[in-house]
């Protein structure tokens, strides 16, 4: 058992009311810049729909993810290492900026320079890349915003796999929910394993995958690979790039970007311990819906006194495992099982994590047809099919999708006897084998949704890790040429200190 | 060409092109990390690259390889061998023909694709245009003279191209007096390619440096430890 640590994320899409202001901070922070003016590192689709880039979630077009030899061993889809070598002068799965959009601004001077006309004038678009007119937009980075175009197109969504789409382009049936993404900051990142130069690496303190921009050379399969699509090629510098997870707020124990700034309350952050030693284990288990139970299990329980003690042995500092005591995360996703990665059947082992949304019970529920379970409606019954919403977060498998949102109902049943009756009834929370203290707690944390229960992050710790007295007058603020030279050992004697990379 | 500049051509830019090509790389490598890329625009417009891209990349190292093995290898080496100077010509001229011709291909279509699509051009630098302006150049006139040693049946503008390559890179004289004596074509050649050699740091065929052999034999995922 080696025990490493990792800010995990979880997004309660119970609670999402699709306003962007994830995506809008996040590009004002990260991605204004030439070249990137097309990259989101954070989205947020309605579902169903294809999605950004268009159809991401189709590996047979863009061979995302890892694949699972017969036996049993583990290759990126995109091919072994020598047909990842081989794709490098053109790759014939990689996205073009049409896939996501072409960028694009308008003339907003013409709106105040334009002579007397008999029309007001207008701002036409003009491309960001040629900055030459364009006279049609086509599609934009959220073009599908609440089930904007029509059902036929929208309705390629790969979650439809296996279920009977054609009811819910009916009026009367039809369902939506929204869907933020960002980076996994996956256990197993296929980015990384696909990337020709290893420019691409996993922070062992804190799970975030990061670009050495440096080391980067413009290859472009982890364009490929990521099936999340989560990886931008930058057109103007010519490097990849991608979600830092905010990593100098987080390691200053700030919540991210994204996270600090959603009106609804609905992300969180805390620390996970997971035994490195069982990814690929874990990833590479024959059934697709036994990955997400796999993931479960190579989490480590932050209480037992002998998880502790390998993580202290391992280096986990001593506020990583109190934030690991108290992480959101954990108790999402392990204790009240209400949490799910996206799309395990990747078999990236993602660390951003969603809570199903509940939706209203149909129509004809109402009509006193409706499906009930006890005290709690039947989950069947709700108009986001369940199946839907598994193929998204279980690879299909409904059972524990259906538990968690049995839970949230019981939850509410129970809250609702508590405040509007006055009445403690514990009769829904035992169905769903919740008790009662996992009851109040999940009303307070999943509710009420306070900014200390939403953030558990700890301070990460630099001293530890850099010898800060080989850092003084090395580098910062200096004048001239006191900085220059990236290699251990400076063409000119100057001196850099450099991470050790290793497994 | 007089003596000087046959000299100067043949004798002393070797050197010069040679030292800006070594160390310029070596410093752009260490000062310059951010800018080493191989500046792909495939992303901004694919139609079109899975063969001309393959056939151009193919095709160019193929001919860089023969031309590396061709010049540097000594003529007795052949003879061990038994290939005679006359059967090492030919073999030279269709190998490098053919590759030549899948070489240009490719190239006839990224050229085109360089100068007319809007988004290749506001993507790629001016020395991008430049470079692969005199690549293909380079491989124009690669190309034509073969038509002058088909003329040459005993191969002598060969084995003395082949013995001015070997004095250059051992530091032996009288090298630029062997270059002096064939004909325009091949000293244009060796101009361009001599060129070719010293904007190489400048350009962004920096990115033939990185090819990623290591990554062939490498362990799927790299975890970084601070400090």
């Amino acid at each position: 058992m080696r025990i490493r640590a990792q800010i995990g994320m979880v997004l309660n899409l119970d609670k999402c009311i699709g306003c962007h202001t994830c995506s809008i901070t996040c590009k004002n922070v990260w991605t204004t810049r030439e070249g990137v003016e097309y990259a989101w590192f954070n989205n947020v689709e309605t579902k169903p729909g294809i999605g950004y880039p268009k159809n991401w979630e189709d590996q047979d077009k863009w061979q995302g993810g890892w694949r699972r030899r017969p036996d049993g061993s583990l290759v990126p889809r995109l091919g072994s290492r020598l047909g990842v070598v081989s794709k490098i002068f053109s790759n014939p799965h990689m996205p073009q900026i049409d896939d996501y959009y072409e960028p694009f601004t308008f003339d907003y001077e013409h709106l105040q320079t334009a002579p007397v006309s008999s029309t007001p004038p207008t701002a036409r678009p003009r491309s960001l890349v040629t900055r030459k007119r364009m006279e049609k937009i086509e599609w934009g980075p959220n073009w599908e915003e609440i089930l904007g175009t029509e059902f036929r197109k929208r309705s390629k969504d790969k979650n439809f796999d296996n279920i009977q789409k054609e009811m819910y382009g009916e009026f009367e049936n039809t369902f939506m929910m929204y869907l933020p993404r960002l980076c996994e900051h996956c256990l197993n990142p296929a980015c990384v394993a696909s990337c020709p130069s290893g420019s691409i690496y996993k922070r062992e303190e804190d799970g975030i995958v990061l670009i050495d921009q440096e080391k980067c050379r413009g290859w472009r399969m982890c364009v490929s690979a990521c099936p999340y699509k989560k990886i931008y090629y930058n057109w103007k510098s010519g490097k990849a790039e991608k979600c830092i997870f905010c990593y100098p707020r987080i390691e200053s124990g700030l919540p991210t970007v994204c996270s600090e700034t959603c009106v609804g309350r609905i992300r969180y952050l805390g620390v996970v311990l997971y035994d490195a030693d069982r990814i690929e284990a874990a990833a590479s288990r024959e059934h697709e819906t036994d990955l997400y139970q796999a993931q479960l299990d190579i989490f480590l329980d932050p209480n037992l006194p002998e998880v502790q003690a390998q993580a202290r042995r391992d280096g986990v500092p001593e506020a990583w495992l109190e934030a690991a005591r108290r992480s959101p995360v954990w108790k999402m996703a392990m204790d009240w099982k209400v949490a799910f990665p996206l799309h395990p059947e990747y078999r990236t082992l993602p660390m951003v994590w969603y809570i199903p949304p509940l939706s209203p019970i149909q129509g004809r529920a109402d009509s006193g047809a409706i499906g009930v379970n006890g005290v709690i409606p039947d989950v069947q019954s709700l108009r986001i099919p369940v199946k839907y919403l598994a193929n998204l977060l279980t690879a299909g498998d409904e059972k524990p999708v259906a538990v968690a949102l049995e839970r949230m109902l019981a939850m509410r049943a129970y809250m609702r006897a508590r405040t509007v009756d006055g009445a403690t009834d514990l009769t829904a929370l035992e169905q769903v084998g919740l008790t009662q203290a996992q009851a109040d707690e999940m009303y307070r944390v999943m509710g009420l949704a306070d900014y200390e229960d939403r953030f558990v992050v700890p301070t990460s710790h630099r001293e530890y890790a850099e010898d800060a007295f080989e850092l003084k007058g090395a580098c910062g603020f200096s004048f001239g040429n006191g900085c220059g030279g990236t290699s251990a050992v400076g063409l000119f004697g100057s001196r850099q200190p450099r991470a050790k990379v290793e497994e | 060409m007089n003596a000087f500049w046959t000299n100067f051509f043949f004798g002393i830019y070797p050197y010069i092109a040679g030292a800006v090509f070594l160390i310029g790389s070596v410093v752009r490598f260490d000062y310059e990390p951010y800018t080493w890329k191989s500046g792909s625009s495939q992303f901004l417009r694919r139609r079109g690259m899975l063969w001309a891209s393959n056939a151009f990349h193919i095709g160019i190292i193929f001919l860089l390889t023969g031309h590396t093995i061709g010049l540097l290898t000594p003529h007795e080496a052949y003879s061990a061998l038994g290939l005679t100077a006359e059967a090492k010509q030919r073999l030279a001229m269709t190998a490098g023909g053919i590759a030549g011709t899948v070489c240009l291909f490719g190239m006839v279509f990224l050229v085109h694709r360089r100068l007319t699509d809007e988004r290749v051009r506001s993507a790629g630098s001016v020395m991008d245009t430049v470079i692969l302006l005199m690549l293909f150049g380079q491989l124009l006139l690669g190309l034509v003279s073969i038509h002058f040693s088909a003329a040459h049946a005993d191969a002598s503008a060969m084995l003395a191209l082949a013995e001015w390559a070997q004095r250059i890179v051992t530091f032996r004289g009288g090298a630029a007096e062997l270059v002096g004596r064939t004909e325009w074509i091949f000293q244009l050649h060796l101009i361009l390619g001599q060129t070719i050699v010293l904007l190489f740091p400048f350009t962004r065929l920096v990115h033939i440096w990185s090819v990623p052999v290591s990554y062939l034999g490498r362990r799927y995922q790299l975890v970084r430890r601070a400090g």
